[in-house]
């Protein structure tokens, strides 16, 4: 402990020096920008800076680009909160409440504990970053395909806790999502699937126009022709803190979501993503009156932030101890660190403990300066909703529209995001929710390519799937969760006789 | 007619839809899924799921009972984005925007011709800014250059 905090202390050193602290402030409001955008993910983001990067030192370099990423994560949930638009995949789920807290005029409350309890995980996480970095990475090194298709199945499980309304509609569109997920070039054989000749959808469908048009589309197309426009309270100054009970319903959310995310985002691969998902569905589970869900309830928005920003510190785990990238942005970052002639990996803590420690204090350091960048600003922005709605919703279509464009230069994808909005107008206007519809986007490809590769391993016995201990283990826990979720049905069945008054206990009697 | 019974009519059709594409794809076997097995069986479970909604669907709302007082807006707007589809690399980005926003400010929500072309102008050229100028986001140009 005496050598992580000496070690801490020269990270520290080397952080707080003038020219390393204005690249994390730079990279901050870089991030904070392009997560704000809806489109510009963080992977672009630091693919634009990564040129002006090559002429600085290898610390203020990473600095850099870190920065950029947590300033994502940090801004993806403004355009949730305030507009309905996820920024990006990881702040789908902040648009749920996030959004009806803003209609009911505590759009600075959610602003703010987005912005708190992001600071809150991040410094959390970072601490069990570097604490935790080599055992936690070694755990990481035995996922495999049958591992992760156990996660990826678990992640589907808690769909059964993600929505309030019919679990079998719910189902439906999870199964609708997987299936868009089926489409483009299938990743084992080479076989075009559903993409009907266009070489744009030979990739699948992107996660961002799905998205943007099932939750910011199937928005404005709703509420845009209402006889009254949409009842968007505006806020006033002393309404842009939350209050004493907002904080202390946010204050275990925030601490389970950063457990949760920091967990999800040390495996390999990208399924941090899911730990939004997943932080939603078990601040529903443990909910007192999980009916307030879906209707602006605070957790719902603290719990999803706090998750996805620590699964940020999370997926720096394979990259800092053992050179592994845990998805295509650690994986620009190593690109970066060998550029500066640095290989991450297991020796680079011994060899290069000023770059290490720097990063890790530098981390601290970031979350500081994102949370004073970000609180002044949570005024600004709920000015936006000022803006009268008959020109506020062009402006956001125009920005759907930019967003989706950015993602691949392709019109094509502004066609899937118009389609997906009418989709998502219908699917609404009939009771069914959207959420699902993009979780099995996401896990589609995942959960195929687990599968396959599963069962090419073990020449096609299913065996394999409790076979392996971290894998039966996570089978078992999915099992439960399903369990759990029918047994309201159940019951309901068993105390069918009792509600029609019958008494059973004199029927043993007349037999 | 219910709401729910109509919309898992839709999803059931879906569901023998996706299947039925799929049959030009090899299916595999159970132990050696091909690439048509998982759609096949994420269809079937569709058309499950389907069939139960469909079978509790007598408590859903009425068909009738849906309102679509702002079907003439949500037209607009998803011709809009229809439009910019076929605009985008055809018009310019900056163009397409301005006709976009001009056409909703303007004629759908009736606003005054100073405003209109104020609020289209800056939005149009004030987001290419932003991301073409600033952010380095590759936007397209028009045949006019803009």
């Amino acid at each position: 402990m005496a050598d992580t905090l000496h070690n801490l202390y020269i990270g520290f050193s080397v952080a707080l020096a003038p020219q390393v602290l204005l690249y994390a402030f730079v990279g901050c409001v870089v991030g904070t920008l392009v997560g704000v955008l809806p489109g510009i993910g963080p992977l672009a983001g630091i693919s634009l800076l990564l040129p002006a990067s090559f002429g600085l030192d290898a610390t203020s370099a990473i600095v850099l680009l870190a920065g950029i990423y947590y300033g994502a994560m940090y801004g993806g949930s403004t355009t949730s909160i305030l507009m309905r638009i996820p920024g990006e995949a990881a702040s789908v789920m902040t648009c749920i409440d996030g959004y009806e807290m803003t209609r009911r005029g505590r759009a600075g409350p959610a602003l703010a504990i987005a912005a708190i309890g992001s600071y809150i995980a991040g410094t959390v996480s970072v601490v069990g970053l570097m604490l935790l970095a080599p055992p936690l990475a070694s755990f990481a090194l035995r996922f495999g395909p049958p591992e992760y298709f156990a996660l990826l199945l678990l992640g589907l499980l808690v769909l059964a806790y993600m929505s309030g309304g019919s679990m079998l509609k719910s189902l439906a569109m999870a199964a609708l999502g997987l299936l868009l997920g089926m489409i483009g070039i299938d990743p084992m054989t080479g076989f075009f699937r559903f993409s009907y000749g266009l070489v744009e959808l030979g990739d699948g469908i992107g996660v961002v126009p799905v998205a943007v048009g099932l939750f910011g589309l199937s928005e404005i197309l709703l509420t845009a022709g209402q006889p009254t426009a949409p009842e968007v309270k505006k806020p006033k100054l002393k309404d842009l803190l939350p209050s004493r009970q907002e904080w202390r319903d946010s204050l275990w959310p925030i601490g389970r979501g950063t457990v949760l995310g920091f967990l999800i985002g040390i495996i390999p691969g990208s399924a941090h993503i899911i730990s939004s998902f997943v932080s939603y569905a078990v601040e529903r589970r443990l909910a007192k009156d999980p009916e307030r869900f879906g209707h602006g309830a605070i957790e719902g928005v603290a719990g999803p932030e706090s998750a996805n920003n620590s699964a940020t510190s999370g997926a720096f785990v394979p990259m800092l101890a053992l050179g592994i990238p845990s998805g295509p942005i650690p994986a620009v970052m190593i690109a970066a660190m060998m550029v500066h002639g640095i290989s991450p990996g297991p020796l680079l803590i011994t060899q290069q403990p000023e770059l290490f420690w720097g990063f890790i204090a530098s981390m601290y350091v970031g979350n500081v300066v994102l949370l004073i960048l970000n609180l002044p600003l949570v005024g600004i922005f709920v000015n936006v909703l000022r803006v009268p709605y008959p020109l506020l919703y062009p402006a956001i279509l125009l920005f759907c529209v930019l967003g989706v464009y950015a993602v691949n230069g392709s019109a094509v994808d502004i066609g899937i995001m118009a389609a997906m909005g009418a989709l998502g107008y219908l699917l609404r206007k009939f009771d069914f929710e959207t959420a699902p519809v993009v979780l099995g986007l996401i896990l589609a490809p995942m959960i195929e390519m687990s599968l396959r590769q599963s069962l090419a391993m073990s020449s096609g016995n299913y065996a394999i799937f409790v076979n392996r201990p971290i894998a039966s283990v996570m089978l078992l826990i999915g099992l439960a969760l399903l369990l759990l979720s029918l047994m309201p049905f159940l019951m309901k069945s068993i105390d069918w006789r009792h509600r029609l008054g019958i008494n059973t206990a004199n029927e043993g009697e007349k037999l | 007619m219910t709401t729910d019974r109509l919309s898992a009519g839709v999803l059931a059709l879906f569901a023998l839809f996706v299947m039925w594409e799929s049959r030009q794809l090899p299916l595999g076997t159970f132990r050696h899924p091909g690439p048509a097995y998982v759609p096949v069986l994420l269809a079937s479970l569709l058309l499950l799921f389907a069939i139960f909604i469909l079978f509790t669907g007598s408590r859903a709302p009425k068909l009738s009972s849906l309102q679509w007082t702002e079907w003439r807006h949500a037209l607009a707007i998803f011709a809009c984005s229809v439009f910019s589809v076929f605009a985008i690399e055809r018009l310019g980005y900056r163009l397409t925007m301005l006709l976009m926003l001009a056409f909703l400010v303007k004629l759908v929500e009736k606003r005054g011709w100073i405003l209109s072309l104020i609020f289209s102008f800056s939005l149009s050229w004030g987001s290419y800014f932003l991301f073409y100028t600033l952010l380095r986001v590759p936007l397209p140009q028009g045949p006019l250059g803009f």
